[in-house]
């Protein structure tokens, strides 16, 4: 029988997909495949477009984190002139990128998953929001909404528009920060910081709670990727680096596999592979094969390959988060956590960043035509790598163009991990409350932005199906719109 | 009242109303000229104070007690009686029209232009209050041609207000641009639809760029919002070369 529940709680995810659920003869969960049904055509879009759009344009394909975007947009666009840009520019483009960091981790860890968090995987769907955080904790809502909005001055001051800036061009910045806007930024910083250390606390003596979902939630062994700090200039320990910096690869077991790479040549270490049931491209780690090459990226991939963060109080927690369990973290769960470290660091860069002498440089911006016909740029995204990869003409228009975005990159773990709640948590052949929301939690946990990642120009709704070893569709569940 | 006087000559004056409000206008005025003298606003987009007027947009239609058609008053000279309304609802309807037609017939995405917030024809949409254009786009695939070294045309963004050509011919003389085509197939083209890079005639002068109302003409290397057209050179122009005349 098919029976339609509205799940509201799916709004909570930024863009829509599709998951199904299979059940072999003996009614276990045999596989569950997460699906993005979205149109996807960005790259297409793109073609025949002057080069000098693109930071703009990429921007678009994403509201949640269009800074990250330009960010690697940018460094693309910054390959192609081929020009070194001004110091002060980059300082200014790395406060607004992790200024991004800040306001999209807050609003992941806030908005979309402290429902579940602080009111349970069982609770209530229709109080299951941050109006029902508002209710039983309005400390913890109203620390998540301030977190967010510093995020979103610090772009604001210095873009001027809070959504999508045009500050942020090839070859640098548009304009330089004025001192007056240094200070605000500056003052705000304390508050902040007060924040986000109250609700770390908050967070780790809660955490006991969910023994069982961290280790039913993407709890597995593969690789993890992240942009480091690069050791070239004796750089020691290798640390985190979110706006530019080089590739590190790391196994289950914390060896490194890959290091220092050059992130324009992530195309000897990176493959894409096309699954027929979903939109979305899964990269793995080429020398491993496919799906063999399964590596994730994002807050606790970050923090899982680097030596340090690079921050005395981002120290701190980290060496606390890793003291919870030997080796490597392989609960996806635990991204929430890193999520709340690295807001923590991002405050504590910003600041360290708008001490540096020439910040207030006027100098911010490198003018030139293209002297390459190919561009790479690579950013860590909030949710992971984001790899922008442009060829133009000889005139500066667009010829072809590649992203991999932080949700590819998570597609494969993404779909283990629904497969492992999925074997966890269904134990009928009806779709249950609680174990719906586990599927989605899942998800939560990478934060996955639909919308950019299948770079969509539609929109289309959730639905979940369980499907009989037959192929039948015993249940089925989709949000309505 | 004194005579207008120019060039010496006593010229004859023209009494009209706009709006209710009695003037009197040189009668070589436009009905465009009279108006703006007495403070009444009326809508322009392919106009240019120092460029020939060719009422190619329509925008600046008014209507004329007595007249059933509506006229554009860029072209339109005074005459005495007239009586002129520029601002009714009829009107207001048409010119709505007319600026939902333009978006409707091109690529517009404001929000990754060059020209985003600078752009002539943004503007206007903003003052006429347009939420959204009730035509069904035409979606063209139009070329952007980049060839030449410094300027960019992309044709998503033409409203085919002839700006360019205009300038292009009557101040800087070289007449590279030219409209080919008909109807909703016309472009500009340079030289004779040759890429611009690689005409002939132009000097690089960049005027057109400056005088084009939109995005379509711009400078290379420009990002979104960068776009600053500067015009104020041209009444400056026009009266040199007449004064060398
Ligand atoms: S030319 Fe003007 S109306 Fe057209 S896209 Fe650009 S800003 Fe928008
Ligand atoms: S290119 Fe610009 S100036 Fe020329 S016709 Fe088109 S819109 Fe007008
Ligand atoms: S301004 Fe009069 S027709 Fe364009």
């Amino acid at each position: 029988m098919l029976r339609e529940i509205v799940i509201d709680p799916v709004t909570r995810i930024e863009g829509h997909s599709k998951i199904t659920i299979q059940l072999d003869e003996q009614g276990e969960v045999q596989d569950a495949k997460f699906h993005v049904t979205q149109f996807r055509g960005f790259e297409k879009f793109c073609e025949g477009r002057p080069f000098t759009e693109m930071p703009s344009l990429t921007a678009r394909t994403c509201g949640i984190c269009p800074v990250s975007h330009l960010m690697a947009s940018a460094q693309a666009c910054d390959a192609l002139l081929a020009v070194e840009i001004p110091p002060a520019a980059v300082k200014l483009r790395r406060i607004m990128n992790l200024a991004q960091l800040v306001q999209s981790h807050a609003l992941s860890f806030f908005y979309l998953s402290s429902p579940d968090l602080l009111l349970g995987m069982d609770a209530n769907p229709a109080k299951r929001n941050i109006l029902g955080v508002n209710e039983a904790h309005p400390t913890l809502a109203r620390d998540g909404i301030a977190l967010r909005k510093f995020g979103q001055e610090v772009i604001a001051l210095l873009g001027g528009k809070r959504i999508h800036p045009a500050w942020v061009v090839p070859g640098g910045v548009s304009e330089p920060l004025s001192g007056d806007k240094r200070e605000r930024i500056l003052a705000m910083i304390p508050n902040a910081t007060a924040l986000i250390e109250r609700t770390l606390c908050w967070y780790k003596n809660v955490l006991e709670q969910f023994r069982d979902e961290i280790q039913a939630f993407g709890h597995f062994p593969s690789m993890f990727m992240a942009l480091v700090t690069p050791t070239e200039a004796g750089h020691r320990p290798v640390q985190l680096e979110h706006y530019n910096g080089v590739l590190r690869f790391i196994g289950a077991s914390g060896n490194i596999v890959a290091d220092q790479i050059d992130p324009t040549l992530y195309q000897v270490y990176i493959a894409e592979s096309v699954e027929p049931f979903s939109y979305l491209k899964s990269p793995y780690f080429k020398p491993n094969g496919y799906p063999g090459g399964i590596y994730r990226v994002g807050p606790l991939a970050r923090l899982n390959v680097v030596d340090s963060c690079g921050t005395s109080k981002a120290d701190r927690e980290l060496t606390e988060f890793r003291s919870l369990v030997p080796g490597v973290i392989l609960g996806s769960f635990h991204q929430h956590y890193a999520r709340l470290i690295e807001i923590l660091y991002g405050i504590e860069r910003i600041e360290e960043i708008l001490d540096e002498p020439d910040i207030l440089d006027r100098h911010v911006r490198a003018l030139a035509q293209p002297n390459r016909l190919e561009g790479i740029g690579v950013a860590e995204a909030p949710r992971g790598t984001l790899i922008h990869h442009y060829k133009i003409d000889e005139d500066g228009l667009i010829k072809w163009v590649n992203l991999i975005i932080a949700t590819g990159h998570n597609s494969l773990a993404m779909n283990l991990s629904v497969r492992q709640v999925a074997q966890h948590y269904v134990k009928a052949s009806r779709l249950e409350e609680g174990m719906l929301n586990r599927v989605e939690a899942v998800i939560r946990c990478y934060d996955p932005c639909l919308s950019c990642s299948t770079h969509a120009l539609g929109r289309m709704p959730l639905h979940i199906q369980l499907l009989g070893h037959d192929g039948s569709v015993l249940d089925a569940v989709t949000r309505k719109q | 009242m004194a005579q207008p006087i120019a060039n010496g000559q006593i010229m004859a004056a023209k009494t009209l109303t706009i709006n209710g409000k009695h003037l009197s206008a040189e009668e070589s005025a436009t009905v465009l000229e009279a108006a703006s003298e007495a403070g009444i606003e009326i809508p322009t987009l392919c106009r240019l104070e120092g460029l020939s007027e060719v009422g190619a947009c329509r925008l600046c239609l008014v209507e004329l007690t007595g007249s059933s058609k509506l006229l554009p008053a860029c072209v339109t000279k005074v005459a005495e009686g007239m009586e002129v309304k520029t601002d009714t609802e009829r009107l207001r309807r048409y010119r709505l029209m007319i600026l939902e037609l333009l978006f409707a017939e091109r690529n517009h995405v404001c929000s990754v232009c060059v020209v985003n917030g600078l752009c002539d024809l943004q503007s206007l949409a903003q003052q006429l209050g347009i939420t959204h254009v009730r035509f069904p786009y035409l979606y063209p695939k139009v070329s952007v041609d980049a060839s030449h070294d410094r300027f960019v045309l992309d044709q998503n963004r033409c409203i085919l207000c002839t700006r360019c050509v205009r300038v292009c011919d009557e101040i800087e003389g070289a007449h590279t641009w030219d409209v080919m085509g008909r109807g909703t197939n016309s472009r500009v083209i340079t030289d004779l639809n040759e890429p611009w890079g690689s005409s002939e005639t132009c000097t690089s002068c960049g005027k057109c760029v400056h005088v084009c109302p939109t995005g379509a003409l711009f400078e290379k290397g420009r990002s979104v919002a960068e776009m600053q057209k500067r015009r104020e050179f041209l009444p400056y122009l026009k009266l040199m070369r007449e004064q060398r005349k």
